[in-house]
């Protein structure tokens, strides 16, 4: 039952987040797709217990490996699909959360929730350079075969 | 000789006005470069240079001639996904050679011009589902969604009306969350909501910097050092407008 509420809200949101962002109107339901696939993976790693960075790089990458499949297919920037579908990830919640304790002056508090806060994000950029670096290697060695041909 | 260079200033002018439509709707940095290298490379001009940061763009085309170059100022950023789209598709016919630079910059320009946007109901509608479906992805209780929903509405619509009366961003996302902070509390001590804490988080989420923080990282990474740590920079001071809003509520309590 939750993972279904967790499905249906991380759809809904991720494609809510796309028409903030004025996305066109045909991909608001692709980044909802997309959005959600992430969380899913996000939420299953992270309830078996996995760390949540390790959980944040490998959801971030997924998302970032489908959305370029989406961009190739409709031939479109990929950041249409990435970004709706990567707001999921971001730790606002996080961010909030430290800056609640930093105005609160518990500043131990604060720099930890800071510092995790900041580990995230990064861990959200590193899946998606993993992932253009691979895409980028693949091309490379299609076009150095088509080449040799 | 004196036709080569009004040549070179129309490319320059086609170039610029493309990478700033791209970085004031949101595209990454990498991508306003490439673009503009490769609207160049089709008008002819292969070798140019560019520097841009979220605040201005400085390109130069070396030829024969001396070099020329022009500075872009940048002075307002919003997400438009759109626009980005469009630019990306317009960069692509130039490439394959279907517009003149003269149809090219007329149809930038158009863009720059255009805003093609939701209603804002529908923005609205969608800000505050989101925070509602937000609150239920954090854990919080289904008792707790038409609060969060209200309470993210609440704030996205006043984020929203303060940002064209007062043009400071960081004034006006302070009020939103203030007020977020105020009907969460509300709702709270009226029993229509059970933890405050997921609901602010929920509802707080539409305003959240969390693209620009993760572009932020993504653009240090890829060497972007000065857009990397400007944009981190906007993402802090949004984070803290946020943070003290809320905080000022709290500390009410």
């Amino acid at each position: 039952m939750t993972l279904i509420a967790q499905i249906l809200t991380s759809f809904v949101a991720s494609a809510a987040f796309g028409l903030l962002f004025n996305a066109p109107k045909s991909s608001l339901i692709k980044g909802g797709f997309v959005g959600m696939c992430g969380w899913m993976i996000y939420y299953v790693m992270e309830a078996s217990g996995i760390d949540v960075v390790v959980a944040t790089v490998t959801a971030s990458f997924f998302i970032a490996v489908i959305s370029q499949v989406f961009a190739k297919m409709y031939r479109t920037p990929v950041i249409i699909f990435s970004v709706a579908g990567i707001i999921p990830l971001v730790p606002g919640g996080l961010a909030y959360d430290a800056m609640r304790n930093f105005v609160q002056n518990d500043y131990n508090n604060a720099i930890n929730l800071a510092a995790k806060a900041f580990m995230i994000s990064g861990s959200i950029a590193v899946g998606l350079v993993f992932s253009e670096v691979i895409n980028q290697i693949i091309r490379h060695s299609t076009l150095t075969r088509r080449q040799k041909q | 000789m004196e036709n080569q260079t009004s040549y070179a200033y129309d490319i320059i002018q086609v170039c610029l006005l493309a990478g700033k439509v791209m970085l004031q709707n949101g595209g990454e940095t990498y991508r306003v470069e490439d673009t503009m290298t490769r609207i160049a490379d089709a008008y002819g001009a292969a070798h140019s240079n560019s520097y841009v940061t979220p605040t201005g763009i400085i390109f130069s085309i070396e030829g024969p001639e001396p070099s020329k170059t022009q500075l872009i100022r940048i002075s307002d950023r919003t997400t438009d996904l759109d626009k980005v789209t469009k630019v990306n598709s317009i960069s692509r016919r130039i490439s394959s050679g279907d517009l003149s630079i003269q149809e090219a910059y007329n149809e930038l320009y158009r863009l720059d011009k255009m805003t093609e946007r939701y209603t804002f109901p529908k923005q609205l509608i969608a800000a505050s589902v989101a925070s509602g479906c937000f609150l239920i992805m954090f854990e919080g209780q289904w008792d707790d969604f038409v609060p969060a929903v209200l309470a993210g509405g609440g704030g996205f619509y006043s984020v929203t009306l303060f940002n064209r009366l007062v043009p400071i961003k960081f004034f006006s996302e302070f009020l939103a969350s203030f007020i977020i902070g105020l009907l969460a509390v509300l709702f709270v001590t009226l029993g229509l909501g059970e933890q405050l804490d997921k609901i602010i988080i929920g509802s707080v989420m539409p305003l959240v910097p969390g693209l620009l923080i993760t572009n932020a990282v993504r653009d240090l990474m890829a060497g972007h050092l000065i857009s990397g740590l400007s944009k981190g920079a906007e993402a802090f001071l949004t984070a803290f407008a946020i943070g003290a809003g809320i905080a000022l509520v709290v500390s009410f309590l």
